[in-house]
């Protein structure tokens, strides 16, 4: 089933499909080791539930929703 | 002959501490991306051979997309080294090697050294260097920053180390092809480096070459996405992970919504009560220091015989200036600098830029600004530099223009003694100087909420735009070094910002005394001039003393109370006093009032940003627009909230 990140449920594990994003901001989320195919899991919210924080390789990354939502993601399960 | 060494990696992989380590330097070190935002060099010596190291501040590839990243990469496209070190951090080994692989394919010479083992183990990750390294082709270093041994293994190997040549990386044929294509079109060393990043469609590199030429666009992230691969592919390969990551308790509770922001201001009330509380009874101890070494100088004077008109501008405005600022600055930044530093080297900072990100996001401006916020507390100069870590131009700029509301640590020392005489009496004990933190917290909180304030409407007017993206990685948490960390904290920010206070607060005491002393027909240069100010003082409910010595502490804000005793004292016959309370009496003899006492906190609140802060604008934004803004607007703050309150109380008198 495929989802945007921002709507990831907390500890829910997700594969990364697609990039909506400028290319600035796609060079940005490359260095982070965000692209499709990668595995990524949303840790905790913030106070106001946006930005997200998400494990991705080993590294917790805050990301605002905004941007989340340009992430496709598809579930997997554990 | 002189080696050159490259440190280079990630953001907040302690290259700094490594490089510190080794050369003996003094370079900031705090657990965020992007406390290093210059490259920075010393040497080391050992067998009369000298070893240049260079660190770079972090990068995350070699593709750039902020001005430290430039400031990096042109660096290491620029000069020769002997070696280049790609520092990585053991717990995020993938990114590392991603590094490695982009430096690999523009530099001679690799080398991985894998920091922070120490973390890896605690995280239950075991990494296999033999193969690491093999793989690669390049020797691998283990390092942990907190054990000597291991960064002397470090230093031996860069003694020891032979030279080898340029590795390449192969991509995929249809990739390889394009290179070609490419390479034929330049004729410069390392055109396959040249060529990739043309094709990356790298503006600054299609500058540099001055490349004319059309480039396919569908290989714009197909180098990055396959080194990826090529990467995970390794890492996998070396790494193993026997625990699962999950949120930390800590990151529970600094970051819950219960929990989150309260903690964050109970944490700051803490840092002030401990602050204050620490810095009362040396503060007084000096204060008594200083009148007493007085009584002696002044004799002394006497006993060389030296004329009045030399000794009294040297005691009574040079000395006695000089002695307030360091009575009342030392104590508190002793303790408040190291403190803070614990907080910056234990991993708070980036989650207070976590929670109040949703804010920063409402105004159209970065959450990282909290960061810079946090740094302006020490002093507003270091803050307006920090703003590089923010990538969009128009955030940095709404960032370094607000910066100067945060009161920095020279605000501090003048809002926390007039806390103590007007709001809370004078009860040194505990309790009431938790009154003082809480109050100065309250004053913290006003300038936060002015910050986002100020933020949205330059959002909406000066500085529109789209609100850029918001990327920040929260670092582990890790146990700082404290001892070290409270020493150089002391050293490095302590004593040279008291250093700075120490050179302006002499000539502007002279200055004072000179203006207090020198009278033309029957007032004094002092009295003229407070005269004149004084309407437009009484305007904002003060006075002409107080608005001549904010004029006057323009070169820092530390001096503003000082001189505004000297400016009472040489008007009145006092000459002297001992402690808060007979200041005092001598400010409400000069019909100061409570709200005196809150128009005199607002305006050292929101001013014009110091000398040195202004300068420090200048240079950043290369702007005299900028920096003018940066000027005003805090002062038409403090000027529009003194002529409100001023109003408010004459209404209700």
């Amino acid at each position: 089933m495929y989802k945007t990140l921002a709507n990831l449920e907390i500890n829910q594990l997700a594969q990364i499909k697609t990039l909506d994003l400028d290319k600035d901001m796609q060079k940005r989320l490359n260095d982070l080791g965000i692209f499709s195919n990668v595995l990524i899991k949303c840790i905790f919210n913030s106070p106001f539930k946006d930005p997200k924080a998400y494990l991705i390789n080993d590294t917790l990354i805050a990301l605002r929703n905004i941007d989340a939502k340009k992430i496709g993601v598809k579930l997997i399960n554990e | 002959m002189s080696k050159r060494i490259a440190l280079i990696g990630n953001p907040n992989v302690g290259k700094s501490t490594i490089f510190n380590y080794l050369t003996n330097s003094k370079q900031h070190t705090g657990n965020w991306a992007g406390k290093t935002v210059e490259n920075a060099q010393a040497k080391f010596v050992k067998n009369n051979e000298e070893y240049i190291l260079f660190d770079l501040p972090g990068i995350y590839s070699l593709s750039i997309k902020s001005h430290e990243e430039k400031v990096a990469r042109d660096l290491l496209i620029d000069s020769n080294f002997d070696i280049a070190v790609v520092v990585c951090d053991a717990t995020q080994l993938l990114r590392g090697i991603n590094l490695l692989l982009q430096v690999l394919e523009l530099k001679e010479n690799v080398v991985l050294c894998v920091n922070m083992l120490d973390e890896a183990k605690k995280k239950g990750l075991i990494i296999n260097f033999e193969k690491l390294s093999k793989l690669l082709n390049v020797p691998v270093i283990p390092t942990e920053a907190k054990s000597k041994e291991s960064l002397e293994n470090f230093r031996q190997f860069l003694i020891d180390y032979q030279s080898t040549g340029l590795k390449k990386i192969t991509y995929s044929k249809e990739l390889e092809l394009a290179i070609i294509k490419i390479e034929k079109n330049l004729n410069i060393n390392n055109k396959r480096w040249y060529a990739i990043k043309l094709l990356e469609h790298d503006n600054d590199i299609i500058k540099r070459l001055n490349y004319q030429k059309d480039i396919d666009t569908k290989y714009i992230s197909c180098f990055s996405q396959q080194l990826n691969n090529k990467s995970i592919l390794i890492t996998n390969q070396v790494l193993k992970r026997t625990k699962e990551i999950k949120q930390s308790k800590l990151d529970k509770f600094l970051t819950s919504k219960l929990t989150g922001i309260p903690f964050m201001i109970f944490l700051f009330l803490v840092l002030f009560w401990l602050t204050i509380n620490g810095a009362n009874y040396p503060s007084e101890l000096l204060y008594k220091f200083f009148n007493f070494t007085q009584i002696y100088l002044l004799k002394f004077c006497h006993f060389l015989c030296l004329p009045n008109w030399l000794v009294n501008p040297l005691i009574f405005g040079i000395y006695k200036t000089l002695t307030w600022v360091v009575a009342v600055m030392l104590p508190p930044m002793m303790i408040f600098f190291p403190l803070f530093s614990l907080l910056e080297n234990l991993g708070i900072l980036p989650r207070i830029a976590f929670n109040l990100d949703h804010f920063f996001q409402k105004c159209q401006a970065c959450g990282k600004q909290a960061l810079t916020m946090c740094m302006g507390l020490g002093c507003n100069a270091v803050g307006v530099t920090g703003c590089r870590i923010i990538d969009s131009k128009r955030e940095r700029l709404i960032a370094i223009i607000t910066n100067s509301l945060m009161p920095c640590n020279g605000k501090f020392s003048a809002m926390i003694s007039i806390i103590t005489m007007f709001f809370i009496g004078f009860s040194t004990g505990l309790i009431s100087t938790f009154y003082s933190a809480l109050i100065l917290i309250g004053f913290i909180l006003i300038s936060i909420l002015f910050t986002f304030l100020v933020s949205y409407i330059l959002s909406k007017t000066l500085l529109k735009g789209k609100s850029s993206s918001f990327i920040l990685e929260l670092p582990s948490y890790r146990k700082p070094k404290i001892i070290k960390t409270i020493l150089v904290s002391l050293y490095d920010k302590a004593i040279v910002i008291l250093w700075r206070a120490i050179k302006v607060s002499a000539p502007a005491g002279l200055v004072i005394w000179l203006f207090a002393n020198i009278k033309i027909g029957d007032s004094s240069i002092l009295s003229i001039c407070s005269n004149f100010l004084e309407p437009f003082g009484n305007l904002l409910g003060l006075d002409g003393v107080i608005i001549l010595a904010f004029i006057l502490g323009f070169p820092a804000n530390e001096i503003v109370i000082p001189l505004i005793i000297m400016g009472y004292m040489s008007l009145g016959n006092l000459t002297n006093f001992n402690d808060l309370l007979e200041l005092k009496h001598l400010l409400i003899t000069n019909n100061w009032t409570i709200l005196t006492a809150i128009n005199f906190m607002i305006l050292i609140l929101f001013h014009y940003p110091c000398s040195t802060t202004l300068l420090t604008i200048k240079e950043e934004t290369k702007s005299i627009y900028w920096t003018f803004i940066s000027f005003i607007t805090p002062l038409i703050i403090g000027i529009g909230l003194c002529l409100l309150t001023n109003l408010i109380f004459n209404f209700i008198v």
